[in-house]
């Protein structure tokens, strides 16, 4: 009203109701439009350390091994509360050079009655080297199903890539393993 | 120029209040809606300063004596929920639907009916919140900012009330701010350009923006968890793909701006007060509109300094670490400003007064702390201590508690046409000044010296200084009954005021005292 003359006032208001009100409809939005941002933000910058979930092309004749240098790869497995598995590597640390393929198993077993469904989730520090560690074979590209008590040994092949930055000599390749015989077996890779 | 037309008019033409308890539930007068926001603010501040009694009675000693840890929990998450959700932001909006229709020469707010639902959308929430507490498994019990996976993984089933409670205080609140936004754009009185509007007018309309901003991405924030609880979701499931730390980038998303919700229209109420008492015009005007108009802006580009130790990366911590910095910047023309506004005034310390400037001194204090806290390297050791508590509460309880106060007093003899009682409130003043610095300052120390926020028992080193905050607690809480105690007495009666009893400027003091139920059906003229 102030400097629309000819407006009724409560035209005007309805029209800011509206305005107003699409402002935080649309905010309501980009709260969950957070979710896809922050997930392409941090695979493009390897920033919360989360390695790809598609198996790596593992391209032999590309693959020079660079032998100047040793990268120690180390491993973690942890269980999150509510999982009951026991779950190690049978190694905890790999000498590789990057571009050669390092092989490990991991050990799960499911001490429970019963069948369960578990999950493991891969974490890479430092994160400035998440992008340059590619798994070729990973038992983390899918659920893993257990029947009661029975043990599985789950093979895991690297590659610490050429392009590693130098200055890192050593990198931490953790595993959290989660219960998810709720949410039924699946492929995380697209 | 045409005169507002009140549509909302009743057909028999009477213009004073209902009678009976009707006239409160079918209001839509904006001064009956801001008292009920004002006594439903000052219930809920009573409420959550309980649980706060609660807590530092628990911590007056080591180990544990009085509460059960769980229990604990529960009492720190509802006291700072209610406190942010039930007290602060409702007597803000209580004191915008009193003030900002006289302020800018309105005959009401422009969209009473909602400014109606907003309000009584408020006790049924709150009411909610709080039945949590009796249900079983207890309240939500992982603090006022309810961290995913703690909130959804391991919460009480209660949780699902909690996050209804929070859609409806978030939806009262987005409807109060468009409601503001409305009546400050549409309906000032001819003359009444925007440069010309008292800076609490100014100060709520770009809270109002930030309300409506990010009070939806909280909503979205809950959303998400009611659904990671109940349909199966993993948004912050790392075990079907999600991240936790998403949580925390989400929900300070909303977090910070939030943070300054609660603290601009003090700025407002304190550029009200300080004017007057220093009998002086506000110190720079205009930079103070535009320093409010930075600090909201920045606001949304420094949220992940609340989680410098989750492991962003070194570049990220710079970043937040020097867009947190710049905004001391703003905040200190503020500060300045307002020193400037009494420098050489021919000041007076009426309770208004006295509460307004503890708000610049303890605010400043509040200020510096944070300050400190923003330095990412030095973070990780205040990161999650008493210290970070000492600072909010520095900027919380002398910043926005102490300018609603001030607020109150200052006009309460508009709202009342009664003065209060001036020695009852210079003494509720200097009791709730010594009881809330004694609270509050130990906090620093031990802080420093380690000691965790959210637990029951702690190392015996933090014994003194944490009994020294409890009687501080004790004494700040029990203060508050003299202040209910002085404003009924206002509202019964004391010394007649006339229009202007502060012989100050602005539209409000020029209709009558107590405020007639209808002001400016004609808008005034401002020159």
């Amino acid at each position: 009203m102030a400097d629309k003359d000819d407006k009724n006032p409560l035209d005007s208001s309805r029209r800011t109701m509206i305005r107003t009100g699409l402002v935080a409809g649309g905010m309501f939005g980009f709260g969950f439009a957070m979710v896809p941002i922050y997930n392409v933000f941090c695979k493009v910058t390897g920033l919360n350390g989360k390695t790809d979930p598609n198996p790596y092309k593992y391209d032999a004749e590309k693959a020079q091994v660079d032998t100047s240098r040793t990268i120690k790869v180390q491993f973690v497995a942890t269980k999150n509360t509510a999982m009951s598995w026991d779950f190690k590597p049978t190694v905890t640390e790999i000498k590789v050079h990057p571009g050669q393929v390092g092989e490990l198993d991991f050990i799960a077993r499911n001490p429970t009655d019963a069948r369960m469904i578990g999950q493991a989730i891969p974490s890479v520090t430092p994160f400035q080297a998440t992008n340059f560690l590619h798994k070729v074979e990973c038992f983390c590209f899918t659920t893993q199903t257990l029947e009661a008590g029975e043990e599985k040994v789950m093979p895991l092949r690297i590659i610490v890539d050429q392009a590693l930055p130098r200055h890192i000599t050593k990198l931490t390749l953790s595993y959290t393993l989660f219960d998810v015989t709720s949410m039924g077996e699946r492929t995380l890779a697209s | 120029m045409t005169a507002v037309t009140d549509t909302s008019h009743h057909e028999d033409h009477h213009h004073g209040p209902a009678k009976g308890l009707m006239r409160w539930v079918l209001t839509t007068n904006h001064k009956d809606i801001g008292s009920m926001y004002l006594w439903f603010s000052f219930a809920m501040f009573l409420t959550g300063g309980a649980m706060a009694m609660v807590i530092r009675a628990e911590l007056f000693q080591p180990g544990l004596q009085i509460i059960e840890p769980a229990f604990f929990n529960q009492m720190t998450t509802m006291h700072g929920l209610i406190m942010v959700f039930g007290a602060v932001m409702p007597a803000f909006v209580g004191l915008a639907n009193w003030m900002i229709p006289m302020m800018i020469g309105a005959p009401d707010m422009a969209l009473p009916r909602m400014n109606n639902w907003s309000f009584w959308i408020l006790p049924f929430a709150a009411l909610m919140l709080i039945s949590t507490l009796f249900m079983e498994g207890g309240g939500p019990n992982f603090g006022w900012t309810f961290y995913a996976p703690l909130s959804t993984d391991f919460s009480p089933p209660s949780t699902t009330f909690f996050i209804f409670a929070i859609h409806m205080l978030g939806i009262s609140s987005i409807m109060g701010a468009i409601n503001i936004i409305a009546t400050i754009l549409n309906l000032r009185a001819p003359g009444m350009t925007m440069m010309k509007m008292p800076l609490f007018v100014w100060t709520w309309l770009i809270t109002a923006y930030l309300l409506i901003a990010v009070m939806p991405v909280l909503a979205g924030a809950v959303t998400m968890m009611l659904m990671d609880i109940h349909f199966g979701t993993s948004f912050f499931n790392a075990g079907g793909g999600g991240d936790p730390v998403l949580f925390q980038h989400i929900f300070w998303f909303f977090g910070h701006p939030e943070v300054y919700i609660m603290i601009l229209p003090s700025f407002g109420i304190v550029s009200a007060i300080l004017p007057t008492f220093a009998r002086k015009p506000l110190f720079g005007y205009t930079s103070m509109v535009y320093a409010v108009a930075s600090i909201a802006f920045l606001s949304f580009i420094v949220w992940a300094h609340h989680m410098f130790t989750v492991g962003i990366p070194l570049v990220g911590e710079l970043f937040f670490m020097y867009a947190t910095m710049l905004i001391a910047v703003p905040t200190g023309v503020k500060v300045f400003n307002w020193v400037s506004t009494m420098f050489r005034g021919s000041m007076t310390f009426e309770t208004p007064m006295l509460f307004s400037i503890a708000f610049v001194v303890l605010f400043t204090i509040g200020g510096f702390s944070g300050l400190m806290l923003s330095i990412a390297p030095a973070d990780f050791q205040y990161h999650d201590t008493y210290f970070v508590v000492a600072h909010f509460h520095y900027v919380l309880v002398p910043g926005a508690i102490f300018a609603i106060f001030a607020a109150a007093y200052y006009w309460l003899p508009k709202w009342t046409g009664h003065m209060y009682d001036e020695t009852l409130g210079k003494t509720h003043f200097w009791l709730s000044f010594i009881g809330m610095n004694l609270t509050f300052f130990p906090m620093h120390f031990i802080g420093l010296a380690g000691m965790p926020r959210r637990i029951p028992d702690y190392a015996l080193q933090f014994a003194d200084f944490n009994m020294i905050a409890s009687i501080g607690g004790f004494m700040f809480g029990a203060t508050q009954f003299l202040f209910l105690f002085i404003v009924i007495k206002c509202i019964r009666g004391g010394e007649k005021v006339g229009d202007n009893p502060w012989e100050t400027d602005g539209l409000e003091w020029s209709v009558p005292s107590p405020a007639p139920y209808h002001t400016f059906t004609t808008p005034p003229d401002v020159k």
